[in-house]
């Protein structure tokens, strides 16, 4: 079976990465600068609602009910979707989602398409296979553009771009687009406004993702707050909108929670500028030819496992990676993944489907454990209990390791006081090793212990041996 | 070989996943609603609002431009000086356009959001997207409370564009900016 794109190949383990990353002091200061505007509006935005404990717990409790219904609702969609003129494919993996979309903008003919952004794409590295078929993929979302005109890569959910900064964004735009223009942000929108309008009064092929898929009706939603969307989704002929298969609902109803939820924990906007929703193909207005692309690409395998599951709840929002120490401090690419942040760290590696693959299985690491991401998930997503519960298979796949040996040896010296006062001696005399007071690589086998974590030194003396000295 | 369609759903069947919980939905359905709600929502979004009695009176403010109209506008709507634009118009006409004149289907006052659905006095999506400038009436009765009772006065299967404000963006440090892609210029008439 081919890799699935939803890692980037080659990527280092997560502990390598963030060393680098943290070495990046531009990177940490525009992380926490956006960061920290981002985490004090969404609070403004939520403390404004009374009933925001009861949105979550409804969020959570549709989507539970997807997952237990998915079967039958994806098919209640195709036929809905199908009776109101449109097209539904299946694709198994993102090789095979890849085959389908290259092969719908051959058959219009297209040499050229505008993108909206979707996390659903990036993840089946959609572009690059467009490209290697001969069609280019312009993303009209201004972050993604920055990216894509930086020869980047995305490190955010919401804001791809988040690691640049306004005099890096000037920087790339006067290189790639050839213009002069001032690091001012309404300067910089006004120069992707230019950019891209001959692109969407022209091209007659789009492709998006979706936030929401209505079951019962044939729906699909999209939140955005450009107008880039609603270009993209009307002005076409031909529109192809690729979608993980658990982004349903099941009725129109639902939409009122979920229309609440995303964008306060989003953009922290009362509502994002605009929503874009359209069934089918609509005779005179937008494009008549539509065709929807569900992707399963690990969904499916993620569905198996009962504390995994609850990832895929998750509504893309990002509110976990503004609210983590971790990604504040390494930035979305140290995670390797489309998906970086808390949830990624849950995602990706589910997606992936290999604990074997040392890249994936290093991600449920990549947190304290502070619980700061379950606080703010509109869907609630346990994303602790799942960091857990997916160490342990990282372990479990990992087999008998000096990991794994060492810690039947210390479930052996901690059983007998005797044994443990013994080795608690031979212990402290680790502070020899110690500068400033940190071990920061001990010799093997505690060695695998500094490889990713820094040891504080041990004392002269325990605990024990004090107590007994002065008061025993 | 299987179909990829029926590999992916015996997969699903095959995960077992427990029936769930009821949803319990209780959360507001209403909000307080009320005009001043409404346009004090809008304007929080940077667009500009006016209450007013006297439509055709407040149009005045369209002299001497070219302004796209829906066929189906209300005729006291359509005042003298105005250059209208009526369909069929080409992308390129709409492109030129100094602006664009519509009713809505609902409005949401809580949140400061227009929704258009193809209906009376919008006509279809494109004539409010390319002009750089959007004037949107809404009647005091069209305003709903919530989004829950919003959703419950549309129709799902049209095609809808919720607006809230100009068209804007976070994407440079998380900061936000009117004016992207959407019209630049939104206007608010409320009709008490």
């Amino acid at each position: 079976m081919a890799r699935n794109p939803v890692t980037w190949l080659g990527s280092p383990t997560f502990p390598k990465a963030a060393r680098e990353a943290l070495q990046d002091t531009q990177l940490r200061q525009n992380l926490r600068r956006a960061t920290g505007t981002i985490r004090g509006r969404r609070e403004a935005a939520v403390a404004e609602m009374t009933d925001w404990e009861m949105l979550r717990v409804a969020g959570e409790q549709i989507k539970d009910d997807v997952l237990a219904r998915l079967d039958t609702l994806l098919v209640q969609l195709e036929e809905s979707v199908t009776a109101r003129g449109g097209v539904v494919h299946w694709a198994r993996d993102a090789e095979e989602a890849n085959r389908i979309v290259l092969g719908l903008c051959r058959d219009e003919g297209a040499d050229e398409v505008v993108k909206v952004k979707s996390m659903a794409t990036a993840e089946i590295g959609l572009n690059e296979a467009l490209e290697a078929g001969g069609v280019h993929a312009v993303e009209t979302d201004l972050a993604e553009l920055i990216v894509q005109l930086g020869d980047d890569r995305p490190s955010h959910i919401l804001v791809p771009a988040i690691h640049r900064n306004r005099s890096e964004i000037r920087e790339i735009f006067q290189r790639r687009m050839g213009i002069e223009v001032s690091d001012e942000p309404a300067d910089l929108a006004e120069a992707a406004r230019v950019y891209l309008r001959e692109k969407f009064l022209t091209t007659k092929v789009a492709i998006s993702g979706a936030n929401f898929a209505v079951a019962d009706t044939g729906s699909i939603v999209v939140l955005e707050s450009e107008g880039n969307g609603r270009m993209c989704l009307t002005l076409p002929d031909t529109l192809i909108t690729v979608m993980g298969i658990e982004k349903l609902v099941p009725s129109w109803q639902d939409l009122e929670v979920f229309l609440q939820l995303l964008p306060r924990s989003s953009t922290a906007e009362r509502m994002n500028p605009y929503t874009s929703v359209w069934t089918g193909v609509t005779p005179g207005d937008g494009p008549q030819r539509f065709h929807l692309v569900l992707i399963d690409n690990g969904r499916t395998s993620t569905l198996e496992d009962s504390v995994g599951r609850q990832a895929l709840r998750c509504i893309r929002c990002s509110a976990c990676l503004n609210v983590c120490p971790v990604y504040e401090r390494t930035g979305g690419k140290s995670y390797g993944s489309v998906y970086p942040g808390p949830i990624g760290a849950i995602l990706t590696p589910q997606l992936v489907g290999d604990m074997r693959d040392p890249q994936a299985a290093s991600l449920p690491y990549a947190s304290s454990l502070c619980g700061a991401c379950f606080e703010v998930c509109p869907v609630r997503i346990d994303i602790p209990s799942v960091l857990t519960h997916l160490r342990a298979e990282a372990v479990e796949a990992k087999g008998r390791t000096a990991e794994s040996i060492a810690m039947a040896a210390a479930a052996w010296m901690f059983r007998e006081a005797s044994r443990y006062e013994k080795a608690q001696k031979a212990g402290s005399l680790a502070r020899f090793l110690a500068r400033d007071g940190k071990i920061t690589s001990l010799p093997w086998p505690g060695s695998k212990w500094t490889s990713s974590r820094d040891v504080p030194a041990p004392p002269a003396e325990s605990f024990r041996t004090w107590w007994r000295k002065n008061r025993g | 070989m299987a179909s990829a369609r029926e590999e992916i759903l015996q997969r699903i069947r095959n995960a077992r996943v427990p029936a769930a919980a009821p949803v319990v939905r209780g959360y507001l359905q209403e909000g307080p609603g009320g005009i001043d709600l409404f346009a004090e929502r809008v304007a929080d979004y940077r667009a500009i609002v006016h209450v007013v009695t006297d439509v055709p009176q407040a149009l005045e403010r369209l002299r001497g431009k070219r302004i796209v109209a829906p066929q189906d506008v209300p005729a006291e709507w359509l005042i003298d000086g105005v250059t209208w634009l009526h369909e069929p118009l080409t992308i390129a006409e709409l492109d030129q356009a100094d602006g664009v004149l519509t009713g809505c289907a609902v409005a949401i006052a809580d949140t400061g959001t227009i929704v258009l659905d193809g209906g009376e006095a919008q006509g279809r999506r494109a004539l409010t997207l390319l002009p750089d400038y959007h004037l949107c009436v809404v009647r005091a009765d069209q305003i709903a409370g919530s989004v829950p009772e919003a959703l419950g006065r549309l129709e799902p299967t049209r095609p809808l564009t919720f607006i809230s404000g100009p068209s804007a963006t976070s994407d440079i440090e998380l900061d936000r900016v009117e004016g992207v892609h959407g019209p630049r210029t939104l206007e608010v008439l409320i009709v008490t």
